[in-house]
């Protein structure tokens, strides 16, 4: 079996910024992705970002991710990247089980920092399974990273910043947005995101959500209807869209199952996004050694999840026996820094799940 | 089905990667991933849901939920949408849980 100091499931945001950290330290890395490039979700962001000037605001996220991968590329043996590797289990004992193409492997690690970000919910409406209903995320890598359009005529399904902002960019590829439904009263996202995509003609309906897809191999059609205030649909307000693309965009799940397999404790926030593991402020698990950073311990955004992934980096450091006492500034302003990122009326959700955490400062 | 033209991203011209679907030759693009190749033909049915045979597409494009798991160069379950298309693949709609 391998043997290695610190394993890094997740190369996005959290993995990448845990593993400077680690890296600069000395310690040495092993980094751990599914996909055959590095960046995580950043890889299709082509908006200019949100967030603090530290944490690379108003620059897009496809830039951000070239900074964060080319800081790490001075480390050369200190760092060992795999990618192209699924990570399929892990042990109480910090033992990994990975496949790579069809070979399956184990590594016995002293440190594992997960960050292996968040899957994309569904609702439920009739033939939601069709080929042509494709999570928000998946829509846009299909078009930002590979350059292929995902249908001609889209339903957009939410209306929280995803939703917006994959609408404007199915525009940006020449893509026609039919319409946005939202089955809540009003937009859940930014309004600056909502008008850009009103003012280039795509009709928000609120209230509103999908009653079916229609088609035999694919979708050709989609009903929606209007919602009553208890989100029950009203019969005779149906009405039929031509589409071929139900994009769904009604939420992220954090991707807890490896420490679930671990051992470590789970614990239910709604307002995080489910089922997210138990953390200390350090971003310790309940197992010792087992760290969390980044949109697994909670949805949030690419600029917190950097922000934890550097505290991570150096709590795992830390532990590791390393003199991280050069990094107590740091640190500090780095807890400053999510203080700040967490402040304010779009944070309110994520506030209140940190309260129920016991995390709120 | 690609995007020519882009006011941020530019989608150079890329070689070509032929490989087979069902037996039909078709071609992506060098950095495709077998779904995105598959879906740039037109291609959207990819796997059949088990008992009922319902056609799946991808869904999630991360290589997480296996809706787009397909038959390739013999082996069952591959995960399409994570997968990178290379030269001469050989490509089938997967029937069933797949056998090794
Ligand atoms: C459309 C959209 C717009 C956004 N806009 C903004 C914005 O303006 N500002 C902002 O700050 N944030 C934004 N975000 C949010 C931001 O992208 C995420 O919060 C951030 O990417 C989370 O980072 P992460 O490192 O936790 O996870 P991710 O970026 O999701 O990375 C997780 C990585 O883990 C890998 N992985 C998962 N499971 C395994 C496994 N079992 N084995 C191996 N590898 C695995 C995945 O392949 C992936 O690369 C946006 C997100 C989306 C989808
Ligand atoms: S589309 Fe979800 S695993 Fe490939």
């Amino acid at each position: 079996m391998k043997q290695r100091e610190v394993v890094i499931i997740g190369a996005g945001p959290g993995g990448l910024c845990a593993a400077q950290k680690l890296l600069e330290g000395g310690a040495k890395v092993c980094l751990i992705d599914r996909n055959a490039s590095l960046g995580g979700q950043l890889i299709k962001q082509t908006h200019k970002f949100f967030g603090s000037e530290k944490q690379y605001a108003s620059k897009r996220g496809i830039d951000i991710m070239e900074i964060l991968i080319s800081s790490l590329t001075q480390y050369g043996d200190q760092l060992e990247i795999m990618t192209e590797t699924s990570v399929v289990g892990m042990y109480s004992d910090k033992v990994i089980a990975c496949v790579k193409k069809d070979k399956f492997f184990k590594i016995q690690a002293q440190s594992i920092i997960l960050a292996t970000g968040a899957s994309e919910k569904s609702i439920p409406f009739e033939n939601n399974d069709l080929p042509g209903v494709y999570a928000a995320g998946a829509v846009q890598t299909l078009m930002n990273e590979y350059g292929v359009k995902p249908g001609d005529n889209v339903l957009m399904v939410g209306s929280g910043n995803i939703g917006l902002i994959v609408s404007y960019q199915l525009m940006q590829a020449g893509i026609n947005v039919k319409a946005l439904v939202e089955a809540a009263p009003s937009i859940s996202g930014y309004l600056v995101h909502a008008s850009k995509i009103r003012r280039l003609g795509v009709d928000i309906l609120t209230n509103t959500s999908v009653k079916r897809a229609i088609g035999s191999e694919q979708v050709k059609q989609v009903e929606i209807w209007d919602l009553d205030p208890t989100w029950q649909g009203i019969e005779g307000s149906e009405r039929i869209l031509d589409v071929d693309t139900i994009c769904i965009s009604v939420g992220l799940a954090p991707l807890t199952e490896l420490l679930q397999q671990l051992g470590a404790e789970v614990r239910y926030i709604k307002e995080l996004g489910g089922n997210v593991p138990v953390i200390d402020k350090r971003y310790e698990t309940t197992v010792k050694g087992v760290y969390a950073c980044g949109d697994v311990v909670g949805i949030e955004e690419a600029s917190s999840a950097m922000v934890e992934g550097k505290i991570t980096g150096l709590n795992a450091l830390e532990d590791l026996g390393y003199d991280i006492r050069a990094s107590r500034l740091e640190m500090k302003a780095l807890h400053e820094e999510l203080k700040f990122l967490r402040d304010g009326p779009h944070a309110a959700k994520v506030r209140a799940g940190y309260l129920k955490r016991g995390m709120l400062t | 089905m690609r995007i020519k033209e882009h006011p941020i991203l530019n989608f150079k011209a890329k070689d070509q990667v032929s490989f087979s679907f069902n037996g039909k030759t078709l071609y992506g693009v060098k950095g495709d991933t077998i779904a995105s190749a598959l879906h740039a033909n037109g291609v959207k049915k990819l796997s059949e849901s088990i008992h009922l045979k319902r056609p799946r597409g991808f869904y999630c494009a991360i290589g997480n939920c296996a809706s787009c798991n397909m038959v390739v160069d013999g082996k069952p379950n591959t995960r399409t949408c994570i997968t990178p298309l290379e030269e001469g693949m050989v490509v089938e709609n997967q029937h069933g849980k797949g056998r090794v």
